[in-house]
């Protein structure tokens, strides 16, 4: 499509203030009719011809290295160049489920380090995400579920990271809906609590860090699809190819979630990573039914509900890796066998939409985020199911991996290199053994 | 037929949607919308209904919110509400939404609501979350059945129009197997409203055929892959008093050779300010109402047109005797500027030139052109183009198995041919009726940078409600298109997503609940452990016996008297959920040799080996003992949780990577019942029952294995104990499990001893320090951190995992398995708890992965995975608990008879 | 749910299937001569195309057949 964009030129050293939201200027164009609201992020129509650091992939991950290099590094000549449109991806594909009660020491870190940006995030980036801290509970079905559940409590008080206990009574208190006590196959036996896990509103993250990053300088080219990755005599990175020209630049970094291995393959580096499809649904708006958020990873059941009033619902993976981006009816219809389970005033309620995205999976289920053999290319990928709630993390420390070409603490053991050295971050491993 | 809504009484005729009949009844105001609670009437007739949605009461359990009242059938005594308005439809608190609309354009909650931080969820939320949503969720558990059902047939017609009539028709003639499906209760689509002779021949032909299956009030929500198609079928819901036999909704799986889309088109609205208003609706609308149903709109009707569906309109409305108050022609220069009446319009502005007027009317019937049905085609994979002629998508690429045939593929008469109409984008002209969009709000958020028609979607929530954009997509579209001086086509297509219309979660989980959620696994011995109290556990999708109270005994004291029965006398145990795998063949020793840590070459037949299994990252996977029966014959234990997961991990390996072996596998879990018997009597009970066998401790020892008969029953007998005691496992063939159970049983009465669960098996394994796959090992242990490291066959070259072992992640400091004590002997360590150094360190060395009370060793014992464990043995180390440090002793991870005297007994 | 056709059986569901990922990888015939990153590439480094796709399947729920299909991973369907 064209537009009649003029060309812009930032002077990224004095960028203009950003067009400030508050209620006060909502209510003053309430008066003029809406009209005085301008873009919220500029659109140039492609890219320029060199940047210090191009960010491939304009979703929540790759839009907030963008924001938080150009925030707290100082490096203002970034594009982030996007093959569709900014969250398009699994951004705005996911249950938006934030939490970081997770069981490997190096995990709860990067986890919690994104909950506490979550925490202040409107207010940094003045845009409303939504951010709603109303509890993560995932529910423990049998004596290993329970064990599983109390490693991960204890692990979590140790490092600072909030989880607790509910008895059987104490989750139908905190979540009435549930079929506790009930004629389960797989009966309630408790629940592992996170009060500061909840939901947050997944474009709004897009936007508002598209919309915080492009106020600071940092170009976000749309519908722009890389093609290839030009490496010096040296091998290390001096350019990224797109279909809307070609760009010069020493630092690249692919946050193309399930493109990755594409993406990657143009370097020729071949990652450890699979695309699977995950399916999503949601129900028809129901006035406020269900106050937290509930998991069950033993019958596979994800399910919250969203300030629209829709039961927001997350399926399990098809069977096999896809770029199709759709996904089996037997996994939507096995998802809702343990929602009606869980929840079975719910059988009455409808399927509204139905969607699938494509997820990375790395072998031990943790992130990569990492420099990589090739000089100057970095890679934040394989968040799998999970990613959504790492957003403003994942970004805040890739940021700091391209800046200083050094991993931030948080994410120096989520390198490629443990996939040779054995050292894995394997949170699943830990929980999907029955005896 | 009588009904009620919102508590009043109505007539309604057979046949007649909750629409028809409340518009018969001169009831316009149906619905309140979204975000704005603007009183709203029906704007179409069928399932892309927008505004009227309202719940169904049957009583009890049985209320269904969010129901079309275009599709809901009326019943004798149908009780229907209508939604989201406090405290009534007619008087709606929520309208102050509408009075405060100029500040509360498309996306206003992405601007506001931050401050303070933290006053979003719990302040601002909580508030707009009880303004949202439409009906009220059902809360009682739903009482109401669903079924499934598969079906295959040559060719699924869908839609039974003219288009799907003419189609099934010609398929059926040819005597293959046809299904023909349509979501309204009865076919013939369009014909409906000018039934005919003609028309009941052709049903009747199709129904009379064998090879036909008729299916009504069903839709077809969704395409999934290699033609396979999702039905719902509504079963129940039109009856006033369903047979209890009958499923609420039956969901049909039809793979389908050939299907055919015969979907129709959707007629579209025109954007013009107050185009919301009760009483203007959608021309085919009013003309199905008043034709079909008899259901008139009204009496005096203005007609406001883009195309020539206008005059066929207006002059269908007249023949049922409305009044054409005037046909207003769009192309010939009119615009619509306004409209009045609160609840339901009672006139309408034009202007043409400046010339303005205002007509009298009470309901207005609008003619913005067709959009075909798309979405089956679009789910299929089609990429449709858009057909400027119809102003709408149409089928573009071809897709295998699948045809679009009539209105659906564009095929339509000459008056529905039409581009997208002119828009008066002035005042509130709106575009999605149920999630109150505009074209000002489509407009703006252009202007803000949304320009891809999935992100203008999302940021005005435009074509998200539960019509998901069935009436407004194609406006919105346009709308767009021209803010941004685009085309549509360059504009692009939102996708479409299953399901078409809204499917009942009961109906897509069908018989999927309690005990069918997932099939329960029972051992031969499950009713007698049934009938003796036994309290189960779930493990994978086996009922284990926990523990067996007795009379006033809770966990604690029936696990400790079940481990003193083993301890000093005997005690049985249902071991038959092990996993069981049958190697066999000559090269059976060296595949086990591949897949074990373990040697297996000199293991003479009729001896024991515990085996241990890696994955190829070289951690523990598995574990179980091995019983070799021949030189070509292997009797594999595995755990309960892993039995499928080691079998199908064998045979990937079997089958793809030494394809050379000549070894098959055999799962053999669930033929035969496993009865272990421990304890230092084990011996004296099972003596009698061998048939003569000799089980002497010279004669079969520790860690072997015979084949022989029990009770002139088929016996594989194993000496091995789980326990730490003299110990024997009995397999018999499944059927004679039972059986068998009772007659051990009536001997370890005469030793008083007794049955004992998978507790008090915890507990007794964990005093000798074996370890449990899944409790002490989590997917990142090796064998050597688990004190296994013995087991690897050390002259073996390879097996799966070696090589991972020695990578450099791996050589450094580890958890290892150690034992804790506490310094009362009382105190039991809580399974997960983290361990430190010291009270002031907060880095985890470990945890605890086992720890148990009421033990046979006089105090209570833990099993902890610590960093250097074995090293650490002897030192004093913290447990970390909420309200405080215990502090733990290390110690050897053996609690009982570490020399083993007992089990060579 | 898509029909898989097996060698043996012909096409059937694909929930009597099991997926095994990419063909062809070998087990090196004696890891212990491995370099680290070589045996970890075996472990863990997988094509993931996004287009044609040689793969692994077994009829686990039918005849037990692990065999190789060559799939498009943009439409999902198997090319002969």
């Amino acid at each position: 499509m064209s537009h009649p964009d003029k060309p812009y030129i930032p002077d990224r050293n004095k960028v203009a203030p950003m067009d400030r939201f508050s209620l006060a200027k909502l209510l003053r164009q309430g008066f003029a009719g809406q009209t005085g609201w301008g873009a919220q992020w500029r659109a140039p129509e492609r890219p320029e011809a060199a940047y210090d650091v191009v960010i491939v992939g304009g979703g929540g991950h790759g839009l907030a290295t963008a924001y938080y290099l150009a925030k707290e590094h100082n490096i203002r000549r970034v594009a982030v160049i996007e093959r569709g449109w900014i969250g398009g991806g699994n951004t705005g594909r996911n249950t938006t489920i934030i939490r970081s009660n997770y069981l490997m020491p190096e995990s709860a870190a990067l986890y919690d380090h994104s909950v506490k940006l979550w925490e202040t995030l409107s207010q940094q980036l003045n845009y409303n995400v939504m951010y709603s801290p109303r509890g993560v509970l995932m529910l423990a079905h049998n004596v290993h579920d329970v064990q599983s559940a109390m490693r991960h409590i204890h692990a979590n008080r140790l490092a600072g990271v909030d989880n607790e206990w509910l008895d059987p009574a104490q989750v139908k208190a905190f979540c009435p809906p549930l079929n506790v006590g009930g004629p389960l196959r797989y009966p309630i036996l408790g629940g592992a609590l996170q009060r500061r896990g909840g939901t947050a509103r997944h474009d709004a993250v897009a936007w508002g860090f598209a919309r915080a990053a492009s106020a600071l300088g940092v170009d976000i080219v749309q519908n722009c699809a890389v093609t290839g990755l030009k490496r010096d005599a040296t091998g290390a990175i001096s350019g990224v190819e797109t279909t809307r020209g070609d760009i010069a630049c020493k630092k690249v970094g692919v946050v193309a979630a399930g493109h990755t291995s594409v993406v990657m393959a143009m370097a020729g580096v071949r990652m450890p990573l699979e695309s699977y499809p995950l399916q999503a649904l949601v129900s028809e708006p129901v006035k406020p039914a269900f106050p937290c958020v509930v998991m069950s990873n033993t019958i596979h059941a994800y399910i919250s509900q969203s300030d629209k009033g829709e039961m927001v619902i997350g399926a399990g993976t098809d069977a096999y890796t896809s770029y199709s981006q759709t996904g089996g009816l037997h996994i939507a219809t096995q998802t809702l066998d343990a929602i009606c389970e869980l929840v079975p005033q719910f059988r009455r309620l409808r399927m509204l939409r139905n969607w699938g995205g494509i997820v990375d999976l790395s072998p031990d289920r943790s992130p990569i985020l990492s420099k990589t053999d090739v000089a100057g290319l970095y890679v934040n990928s394989g968040w799998g199911t999970g990613g959504f709630k790492a957003t403003p993390g994942s970004g805040n420390v890739f940021a700091h991996t391209i800046a200083h070409d050094e991993p931030h603490p948080i994410n120096a053991p989520f390198s490629l290199a443990r996939f040779d050295t054995g050292l894995l971050i394997d949170e699943a491993a830990a929980a999907a053994v029955a005896h | 037929m009588r009904f009620t809504f919102d508590g009043a009484d109505y007539d309604a005729r057979p046949g007649d949607t909750l629409a028809a009949a409340l518009l018969r009844n001169k009831i316009h105001l149906m619905g309140r919308s979204f975000k704005y609670h603007r009183p709203r009437g029906v704007l179409a007739s069928g399932a892309e209904e927008p505004n009227a949605l309202v719940e169904i009461d049957r009583g009890g359990a049985r209320r269904t919110p969010n129901l079309r009242a275009t599709v809901v059938e009326v019943f004798d005594g149908m009780v229907a509400r209508s939604q989201n308005r406090t405290p009534s439809l007619r008087f709606d608190i929520g309208a102050v939404n509408d009075l405060l609309a100029p500040f509360l354009p498309a996306g206003f909650y992405y601007k506001t609501f931050m401050w303070p931080v933290g006053a979003w969820a719990r302040l601002y939320e909580p508030m707009i979350r009880r303004a949202a949503g439409l009906g009220r969720a059902p809360e009682l558990a739903d009482t109401d059945r669903y079924t499934q059902r598969f079906a295959h047939c040559d060719v699924l017609v869908i839609g039974s129009g003219p288009a799907g009539l003419a189609a099934a028709t010609e398929a059926a003639a040819t005597g293959i197997r046809v299904i023909l499906c349509d979501e309204q209760a009865a076919f013939g689509g369009s014909l409906l409203s000018d039934p005919s002779e003609a028309l009941a021949t052709q049903l009747a032909a199709l129904f009379a055929n064998p090879r036909v299956t008729m299916l009504s009030r069903t839709t077809a929500f969704g395409i999934y892959g290699d033609n396979l198609v999702g039905l719902a079928e509504r079963v129940t819901d039109h009856l006033p008093d369903p047979h209890p036999a009958l499923p609420r909704e039956r969901l049909w799986q039809v793979r389908a050779k050939r299907i055919v889309v015969a979907a129709g088109a959707i007629e579209r609205p025109l954007v013009f300010p107050g185009n919301d208003r009760p009483g203007i609706m959608l021309g085919d609308a009013a003309r199905i109402f008043a034709r079909r149903y008899g259901a008139n709109p009204g009496t005096n009707a203005v007609v406001v047109t883009a195309c020539d569906t206008g005059a066929d309109v207006a002059r269908d409305l007249a023949a049922s005797g409305i009044v054409i108050a005037r046909l207003v022609d769009l192309r010939e220069g009119f615009r619509v500027t306004g409209t009045h009446g609160r609840l339901r319009v009672s006139s309408i502005e034009i202007d043409r030139g400046g010339t303005r007027e205002t007509i009298a009317c009470d309901f207005v019937a609008m003619c913005g052109g067709w959009t075909p049905s798309i979405h089956l085609y679009s789910q299929a994979g089609g990429k449709p183009r858009f057909d400027p002629g119809i102003g709408a998508f149409v089928p573009g690429t071809e897709v295998t198995g699948l045809t679009c045939v009539g209105a659906c593929a564009g095929d339509m008469p000459p008056a529905y041919r039409a581009g997208v109409a002119p828009v008066n984008a002035e005042g509130r002209a709106f575009v999605d009726w149920q999630n109150d969009v505009t074209a000002k709000d489509l407009k703006l958020a252009t202007r803000e940078g949304f320009r891809s028609i999935e992100h203008v979607k999302r940021y005005t929530t435009t074509g998200m409600a539960t019509d998901q954009g069935k009436t407004s997509n194609i406006n919105a579209l346009g709308i767009v298109a021209g803010a941004l001086g685009a085309t549509i086509p360059e504009i692009g297509l939102t996708t479409f997503r299953t399901p078409y219309t809204p499917v009942t979660f009961g109906t897509l989980a069908g018989l999927s609940r309690g005990d069918l959620f997932d099939p329960v696994r029972t051992t031969p011995m499950h009713e007698w452990e049934m009938a003796r109290g036994a309290v189960f556990e779930d493990v994978g999708a086996w009922k284990r016996a926990r523990y067996y109270p007795r009379q006033g005994e809770d966990m604690h004291t029936a696990v400790a008297r079940e481990c003193r029965l083993v301890r000093d006398t005997v005690g049985m145990f249902d071991a038959s959920t092990l996993g069981k795998i049958e190697v066999v063949g000559p090269d059976a020793a060296e595949f086990m040799n591949r897949v074990y840590i373990n040697a297996w070459t000199k293991l003479a037949p009729g001896r024991c080996r515990y085996g241990v299994m890696l994955g190829e990252n070289g951690f523990v996977m598995d574990d179980g003992v091995v019983g070799r029966l021949a030189q070509d014959r292997f009797h594999v234990t595995t755990t309960t949780g892993g039995a499928a997961r080691v079998l199908a991990f064998m045979e990937d390996y079997r089958q793809t990577e030494w394809p050379e072996l000549r070894v098959w596998l055999t799962s053999a879990t669930e033929q035969w019942a496993v009865i272990a018997v421990q304890g230092p009597r084990a011996r004296d009970v099972l003596m009698p029952l061998v048939d003569g066998q000799d089980i002497s401790a010279v004669a079969m020892p520790h860690m072997s294995v015979v084949e022989g008969t029990m009770l002139g029953i088929e016996m594989r007998l194993f000496r091995v104990s789980f326990s730490g005691e003299l110990g024997f496992e009995v397999n018999v063939p499944a059927d004679y499990g039972h059986a068998i159970w009772e007659a051990i049983w009536d001997r370890v009465q005469v030793y008083e001893g007794g049955a004992y669960g998978t507790e008090a098996m915890h507990v007794l394994r964990a005093e000798k320090g074996f370890i449990i796959v899944g409790q002490e090992t989590d997917g990142t242990v090796t064998p050597d951190d688990v004190g296994l490291g013995w087991a690897i066959g050390k002259a073996k070259k390879d097996f799966i995992g070696k090589r991972s072992l020695t990578r450099s992640g791996m050589t450094g400091p580890r958890r290892q398995l150690v034992g804790l004590r506490t310094d009362d002997p009382a105190t039991v360590l809580e399974e997960g708890a983290q361990i430190t150094a010291t009270i002031e360190d907060r880095r985890p060395l470990g945890h605890v992965t086992s720890a148990y009370g009421g033990t046979t060793v006089g105090h209570s014992i833990a099993l902890a995975m610590i960093e250097d464990g074995r090293a650490r043995v002897g030192a004093t180390l913290q447990v970390r608990m909420p309200n405080g440090a215990i502090p733990v002793h290390v110690t050897a991870p053996v609690f009982y008879d570490p020399e083993g005297a007992r089990l060579d007994a | 749910m898509k029909l898989i056709p097996c060698p043996i059986c012909g096409e059937r569901a694909e929930i009597e299937f099991t997926y095994g990922g990419q063909a062809g990888l070998t087990r090196p015939a004696d890891p212990a001569a491995t370099t680290e990153a070589e045996w970890g590439a075996f472990l863990y480094a997988r094509e993931n195309p996004k287009g044609m796709h040689r793969e692994r399947w077994r009829h686990i729920h039918g005849c037990g057949q692990f065999f190789n299909l060559t799939r498009d991973t943009v439409t999902d369907r198997f090319i002969p």
